[in-house]
């Protein structure tokens, strides 16, 4: 009975945003004076559309809390004897429930917007609402057509499937919400284009409402993609963070357009330029997510993150990412010719340096692009098969990612119009030496000759000390006397301390992976009880070995004891685990922290005569590859609690007009 | 400056990027990629131990062999059998009959050194290329995979 009121919600929900796109488009037509009414209408029909649906994904939810076996996706995909919280996540750990939470944060972000979008021209509200819409019908069309959630069996088995068991982990619990929250917030800036396009509206004014949007999606995208990489460090068992793998390219390709996104859309809201630019990157970016969703769900490339896999129901994301790109493409292509180009400027100035920021992420990721769809290409032509693997990115991404952050603390010490490169680098010239003696400090700590090292290590640093020079720089260190400029430090907005973690952020990133690349440290040892290995300086003992019992699963743990110079430093524990229900064993590994390092072991093969083979890892500064991305979360969210600069001041704006 | 020269200051500087990322793809190429191949294909063709392979096929039974940290065994696309050598990380999932993907070099005395050994998280998975592979030769049948839903929901 609760699975049929879902779907009813699930299907009304689908006519009412049919509706909502209808009425948000007549605006366009009709005449001024029935511009409130229709608004009103489609501001209404936004909130209720997201409530039916939130009604109808919490009934899924609580049908996946309590096992209901005569549902088709819980039998597959959950277990009566899973802790609640596996339940619950194993309800967008599958093909169906995870389309549901797609639409419903479409839905959700629509709601958002019309609750708190008054300040919007209510034209322009209405039309950004009606092609959310839109993407909420092509989305749960998709769903009610071929992928309904709550598909009865006829038999009622007694038991489920069991979620695949390396699901069951918090962080992979988490980690999909939060990436869809990113790739679906994108959705947003979408609607926010395609409306600009339709009413003609893509001003600074423009740029200041959809930059919020964009942050929120980016920040989310930022922790998805980072818990994502933990996620593989530690359930895999293999200690990599990142495989260049097509599922996670599919991630990054969104990120580095909203990283674009993030930066032009400041240019066209401080200068009124790069507007036609800013709107076909909101554009390509969600279309970007949408090919991420298409090459996660159709199976369509090889990788080992190939999750709830369907060929079939790839066609259809194929259809939709189609459409919606033909139809926003096509519609910028006769519209951006309308775009008002203001603003212009010196290529030495911070919009070149802005500009410059952008083309280089785009060309990062039109060699991500190639490198993840060259395979798909030269299938679909039927040449022969082949793979991208790791190098290719390694030797593309990186040359491109390295000039970008050198000019990072330097771009940003660029005044607006027009500047000289000779003054923002004598600006910088104290933040170069502490970052080079830094660097010494860091290699006689080491006493390690790798020259490519030593240029990671400084890169990392000088981003480090060059966001908080650029802080310090706002508040006038050095210029004014001291106390003054502490006062102003004070004074400074959150969005300009928000600004300094997130580039910080990049760099403490540059940091984590110039240790991991030189200084990490590897053995693998055939062992049995007694017998020690040491590693990077520590001792690892092999204490016992256990059996254990738990509620979904056995596993045979090995302990371990920890010390360095002979004292102590606590237990470490790895097991292969065996989950009731899947044949096939996990490894769940033994991690210890070390200031930012770790100390990082995996049972290998177990073998035969009681040996057990161990893989053992001193993991230098690794926590800052997570450390890293985590601050330029928090400085996405930062940023979006300073509403200081967001209140349009129209008088300016308008006073600005008339300068023009 | 004037609106015609910024914009061409930044066509040129766009098309040299872009330029430059061309060059770096081109030049990744060399070595950055696999061609895909069954262990007849491998065996049969002139070899080119430089050129790094990627092969897909099936773990033969009772050929699994550890010897310290290396591992032995005979993958088959049931037409041809080829020695692998692997040594580093072996996934879970693999087991004897399982498929996986590896990538490596095949030596002169035609022993496959692996150095990237792939089976997949879900033990319903087939990796794409070896599904093609046995569905070319038959031995695949379509809904293969959905074969344990079915046992439960029976």
């Amino acid at each position: 009975m609760l699975a049929e009121f879902g779907q009813f919600a699930l299907i009304l929900s689908f006519a009412i945003a049919l509706f909502q796109m209808v009425i948000g488009l007549l605006p366009l037509m009709q005449h001024a004076d029935k511009h409130n009414m229709l608004g009103a209408i489609t501001n209404r029909a936004a909130v209720l559309q997201a409530i039916l649906l939130a009604l109808s994904f919490v009934i899924l939810l609580l049908l996946f809390a309590s096992s209901d076996f005569s549902l088709k996706i819980i039998v597959e995909h959950s277990h009566s004897q899973k802790p609640l919280f596996y339940k619950l996540a194993a309800t967008w750990g599958n093909h169906e429930g995870s389309i549901l939470l797609f639409s419903l944060i479409i839905s959700l972000l629509g709601a958002c917007l019309s609750l708190f979008g008054g300040k919007l021209d209510i034209k322009f509200l209405s039309t950004t609402l009606a092609i959310q819409a839109m993407l909420a019908v092509a989305i749960l069309g998709f769903i009610i057509f071929t992928s309904n959630p709550f598909e009865r069996l006829n038999i009622v088995p007694i038991e489920g499937n069991n979620l695949n068991p390396l699901l069951q982990d918090w962080a992979l619990a988490v980690h999909p919400p939060l990436l869809y929250l990113g790739y679906v917030g994108l959705s947003i800036p979408f609607s926010f284009a395609i409306a600009a396009l339709l009413t003609e509206k893509a001003d600074e004014e423009w740029a200041k409402w959809v930059r919020p949007w964009t942050l929120f999606a980016w920040a989310c995208l930022t922790g998805g993609i980072a818990l994502g990489s933990y996620w593989a460090y530690y359930e895999l068992g293999w200690g990599g963070f990142w495989f260049w793998d097509p599922v996670e390219n599919a991630s990054l390709m969104p990120w580095l357009a909203t990283t674009a996104l993030l930066h032009s859309a400041i240019v066209m809201e401080k200068r009124g330029a790069l507007g036609s630019w800013t709107i076909l990157l909101a554009i390509v970016a969600f279309g970007l997510s949408l090919l991420g969703t298409f090459l996660v769900r159709s199976g369509i490339l090889t990788s080992v993150h190939a999750f709830a896999v369907d060929p079939e129901r790839g066609t259809v994301i194929l259809a939709i990412l189609f459409y919606f790109m033909a139809g926003g493409l096509s519609l910028y292509a006769f519209k951006s010719g309308h775009i008002k180009q203001r603003g212009v400027f010196a290529p030495i100035s911070r919009e070149g340096a802005l500009l410059l920021n952008n083309l280089i992420l785009s060309v990062m990721l039109v060699t991500v692009f190639v490198g993840t769809l060259y395979p798909l290409f030269i299938d679909a032509i039927g040449a022969s098969k082949l793979s991208v693997g790791a190098p290719f990115f390694n030797q593309t991404f990186i040359p491109l990612a390295v000039p970008l952050l050198i000019l990072l603390p330097i771009g940003n010490m660029l005044p607006w119009k027009k500047a000289d490169f000779l003054v923002a680098m004598k600006k910088l010239i104290w933040v170069f030496l502490l970052a080079f003696a830094t660097m010494l400090m860091f290699l006689y700590l080491t006493g390690h000759r790798d020259i490519l090292a030593w240029a990671a290590v400084l890169l990392g640093v000088w981003l480090v000390f060059g966001a908080v020079w650029e802080i310090l720089y706002s508040a006038r260190f050095g210029q004014i006397e001291w106390h003054l400029a502490l006062r102003r430090l004070f004074n400074l907005r959150r969005a300009k301390f928000a600004v300094m973690l997130a580039h910080m952020g990049v760099g403490v990133l540059v940091l984590g992976l110039a240790a991991m690349s030189a200084w990490r440290v590897q053995n693998i040892q055939e062992m049995t009880v007694g017998d020690k290995m040491s590693i990077a300086g520590f001792e690892l003992e092999f204490d016992n070995v256990q059996n254990q019992t738990a509620s979904n699963y056995n596993e045979i743990v090995g302990n371990f004891t920890l010390s360095k110079d002979g004292v102590n430093l606590g237990n470490l524990a790895t097991a292969k685990r065996r989950y009731l229900k899947r044949s096939s064993p996990t490894t769940e590994v033994g991690l210890y922290n070390h200031y930012f390092g770790q100390i990082y072991i995996a049972f290998g093969v177990l073998g035969e005569n009681n040996k057990v083979q161990l893989r053992a890892y001193y993991n230098p500064l690794v926590l800052f590859i997570w450390l890293g991305p985590l601050l330029m979360m928090l400085g996405g969210f930062l940023s979006l609690t300073d509403r200081r600069g967001r209140k349009v001041n129209r008088a300016a704006l308008k006073q600005q007009a008339q300068h023009v | 400056m004037t609106r015609k020269q910024q914009r061409f200051t930044f066509i040129i500087v766009g098309l040299a990027l872009l330029g430059l990322a061309t060059g770096l793809i081109l030049t990744a190429m060399e070595d950055g990629i696999s061609f895909f191949k069954t262990p007849t294909e491998i065996l049969t063709e002139k070899t080119d131990s430089q050129k790094r392979s990627r092969i897909g096929g099936l773990v033969m039974d009772n050929s699994v062999k550890h010897q310290g940290s290396l591992l032995k065994f005979d993958i088959t696309d049931n037409q041809s059998e080829l020695k692998v050598e692997y040594e580093g990380v072996v996934p879970d999932l693999f087991k004897e009959g399982q498929g996986v993907v590896l990538e490596g070099y095949l030596s002169q005395d035609k022993i496959f050194l692996a150095d990237s050994l792939l089976a997949k998280h879900d033990e319903n998975y087939m990796p794409k290329e070896v599904a093609d592979s046995l569905k070319a030769q038959g031995h695949w049948q379509e809904g293969d995979t959905k074969a344990e839903v079915q046992k439960v929901s029976e």
